[in-house]
């Protein structure tokens, strides 16, 4: 109710508020950042991640040391072997994680069997359709008459590819799993188990991976054209330096120099997940959470999900009363903004449409 | 043949031939040795680093970068040869590559390449063994196969059961755990034991250290097979380690050294190839698969009287000899037939040369024939003109008469006119 109130706020500079003295230009319009954030709290979020990589490249490991806590399938269904499926399986798990009053529905949705077989002709299908599943079901809800308040996002917002550590170049595996996906989902490729490699080894790989991924056309995450403006430009153009992360994932806990660490000791010596001079664990932890999570999200809504959208209504022409502008949809709360869609209730006349790229 | 019993003598003084194996020892010396190593797994395992290091040598080095440096479209058999030198001994050391195996992404059939090379050496060492000269057989047959295993820390692929379950009949495999620094010794021993337990469950056959009869020995052989897979890594780089030169990989954490048995097992795995078994493994792929391979060919050729060798890299298990005829009496019908075909042979090309001989002879007297002809046709001709011209001359001759005869009777004529008028004057005169 108070909120309501102070959105209502009348615009004379002569009513500024007491709280800031005697600043008599003070409008209040910044207040708005503490009523969103006050509605996120109470929202929460939601992030859902994919990770795709051959069995044994530590993705798992990965998943559990990026959330502190047993987030990744295993920790669901303990089995004793691990036994590679004949065909690829998706496998989704989710858990409410709370940190400071901000609570987050976490997805992690894992692939195991990709890359696992002799052939693997085609083996990114299976992904492809799931992830193109996700945005139908997201779109059936937008259009639909009567829809939610909120509707449950399940896209998947970023995908984490796993590079085995050869110290030479791309798989034709690898290639053409990321040209096809980069164009359907946010792309964040690691290199898998980085301490197999010493310093200098994991530079010319990065640097032939970079050359690579450039010769193929592949736009991972960052993409180049989705820089808002020079800002955000150099912010990413750092990152890109850094494509892709060295990483190590580890959740035991360790004793070095009195303090516990995540790490892994071997004879010769203990690796610490998240020492920068070790690997950059921590890069990667912070791009995914603390800095570009939101970012991450947005791209997905309105960029990934919006190119699905118009390829998909394209598809069933001609039954619409005007194709709407295309807005974006931000923060991932798509209640906030106004219905741009005048579509009806056309949700029958979908039927299975192919999903294939 | 009776086998009679052997008695065991003592011998009463020193007689000498104890020193046998210094003279074979001499002569195995002075003719050198050979050995055929293969590599196999996929690009990225270090298996160009591991060889380097084994051998002490840049088998890949800079100039000559290995096959990891770019992927291959198909899969390639690769064969450099190095010799080496040490303690007066000669070692013909050939290493084959197999550069492109389980890098694309429809590996199926990438074996086939390599059993296919491995036949193919068992062929040549076959044929050269058949031949009647037999002075110098060069053994290019391949000892030992080093399949190397990705360090996943879950279980084998399955590309490595497949690779694995069509090979271990042709050649001796030995497992190896590549890179093995990504793991930690806990993570190494259970990956060791899943290996372990899913090639027991597949009845793959790797390469099994032979028993003997000294303890000693035994005891060294219990402790490598406790190990198996070795789990090895690879390094030429020299890093200084507490005022110790060794050879390892610099992490920012550590080093990793290559030649520390708490690190990894390359010492043990360079032992075992090179300075315990290595005549052992040539043994097993002369006396196991040579002869599964050699028998299986025989039988394959003589059991239907034709070569129906198609069946390669197939799953068999070996052929017991006493099924089909004794190998003396198969090597007398071969000769037999040879001698056969060389007869059959011979007498085409006696009818062949006669055939020959006679179209010569016949080509002769036509161009012979031809000759006389053309012979008979010209004096003919000039026969003919020579009669022409006779017959020119002849009416020639009769013009000439004409015209003489012509002119003799004009002279009269005038003669006669000229008298005529002579007397027409005188008359007149009268």
């Amino acid at each position: 109710m108070s909120e309501s109130a102070k959105v209502h706020h009348p615009g004379p500079p002569v009513k500024a508020e007491k709280t800031h003295g005697s600043d008599f230009s003070y409008v209040g319009i910044d207040a708005i950042l503490e009523q969103m954030r006050r509605k996120a709290m109470k929202q929460g979020f939601e992030f859902n991640i994919m990770i795709v990589g051959q069995s044994g490249l530590g993705k798992s490991t990965l998943m559990n040391t990026l959330f502190k806590s047993k987030v990744s399938r295993k920790s669901v269904q303990p089995s004793p072997e691990e036994r590679i499926p004949k065909t690829i399986e998706i496998k989704s798990v989710s858990h409410d994680v709370e940190e400071k009053g901000v609570r987050m529905k976490l997805t992690v949705i894992d692939t195991p069997g990709f890359g696992d077989q002799i052939n693997n002709e085609n083996c990114w299908q299976p992904i492809m359709k799931f992830i193109n599943d996700q945005y139908e079901a997201y779109l059936q809800e937008e259009i639909n008459i009567n829809r939610k308040k909120r509707i449950p996002d399940s896209r998947v917002h970023c995908c984490i590819y796993f590079i085995p550590p050869t110290g030479h170049c791309l798989r034709p595996l690898d290639v053409e799993f990321m040209r096809r996906l980069s164009k359907v989902v946010n792309i964040v490729p690691v290199i898998a188990k980085a301490d197999t490699l010493t310093l200098e080894e994991r530079d010319d790989f990065k640097q032939t991976i970079r050359e690579e991924l450039r010769a193929n056309g592949i736009d991972v995450y960052p993409q180049k054209e989705f820089d808002e403006d020079a800002e955000d430009r150099i912010i990413n153009d750092k990152i890109r330096e850094m494509i892709p992360f060295a990483v190590v994932g580890s959740d035991q806990e360790y004793q070095v120099n009195g303090k516990r660490i995540l790490g892994r000791k071997t004879k010769w010596g203990t690796i610490e997940v998240e020492n920068i001079a070790h690997c950059e664990f921590a890069y990667l932890r912070d791009l995914l959470i603390r800095t570009h999570m939101q970012n991450i999200k947005d791209i997905t809504g309105s960029i990934h999900y919006e190119t699905y959208r118009v390829r998909r209504l394209n598809e069933s022409n001609g039954h619409f009363t005007s194709l709407p502008a295309v807005e974006p949809k931000t923060n991932g709360l798509p209640a906030e903004q106004p219905a741009a869609l005048q579509a009806n209730g056309v949700a029958a006349q979908h039927g299975a449409l192919s999903h294939e790229m | 043949m009776d086998l009679q019993k052997v008695a065991q003598k003592n011998l009463e003084g020193y007689v000498g031939f104890a020193s046998l194996p210094n003279q074979v020892y001499r002569k195995s010396v002075k003719r050198g040795f050979e050995f055929t190593l293969m590599v196999v797994g996929e690009s990225g395992l270090g298996k160009s680093t591991l060889i380097n290091s084994l051998f002490l040598t840049d088998l890949y080095s800079a100039e000559y970068p290995g096959p990891s440096h770019r992927i291959k479209k198909t899969v390639q058999v690769e064969q450099s040869k190095v010799l080496v030198k040490e303690g007066g001994v000669q070692l013909l050391l050939t290493i084959v590559d197999t550069p492109g195996f389980g890098d694309a992404v429809d590996n199926s059939n990438c074996w086939q390449p390599i059993i296919d090379h491995i036949d193919s050496k068992f062929e040549d060492y076959l044929n050269s063994e058949s031949r009647v000269n037999r002075r110098q057989m060069p053994d290019s047959r391949i000892h030992c196969c080093l399949y190397f295993i990705a360090p996943s820390g879950h279980g084998l692929k399955p590309l490595d059961i497949e690779f694995m379950k069509r090979l271990h009949e042709k050649v001796n495999v030995i497992p190896l755990i590549a890179k093995a620094d990504t793991l930690t010794p806990e993570e190494c021993q259970q990956f060791k034991k899943q290996i372990m337990r899913e090639i027991l469950e597949h009845k793959i056959k790797i390469y099994e250290f032979p028993e003997t009869d000294d303890e000693e020995e035994n005891r060294l052989v219990k402790k490598i097979k406790d190990k198996l897979p070795l789990a090895v890594v690879g390094s030429n780089t020299i890093i200084e380690v507490n005022s110790k030169r060794v050879r390892g990989r610099q992490y920012p954490w550590g080093v990793a050294e290559v030649e520390n048995g708490d690190h990894c097992d390359f010492t043990i795995l360079r032992d075992m190839l090179i300075r315990t078994h290595m005549q052992d493994l040539k043994d097993v792929t002369n006396n196991v698969h040579y002869e599964n391979y050699r028998s299986r060919k025989l039988a394959a050729v003589t059991y239907n009287g034709v070569d129906n060798n198609r069946a390669k890299g197939q799953l068999c298990t070996k052929v017991d000899t006493v099924d089909g005829m004794s190998p003396l009496a198969q090597m007398e019908e071969e000769r037999r037939e040879h001698v056969s075909k060389m007869k059959k042979m011979e007498m085409e090309m006696e009818q062949v040369f006669e055939m020959k001989v006679k179209e010569k002879v016949q080509k002769l007297k036509d161009s012979e024939a031809e000759l006389q002809r053309r012979h008979e046709q010209m004096k003919r001709n000039l026969e003919a003109q020579h009669k022409e011209l006779e017959e020119k001359r002849r009416v020639f001759e009769e013009e000439r008469a004409n015209w003489e005869a012509h002119q003799r009777q004009e002279q009269q004529k005038l003669e006669a006119s000229r008298t005529l008028e002579k007397n027409k004057k005188k008359g007149k005169i009268f």
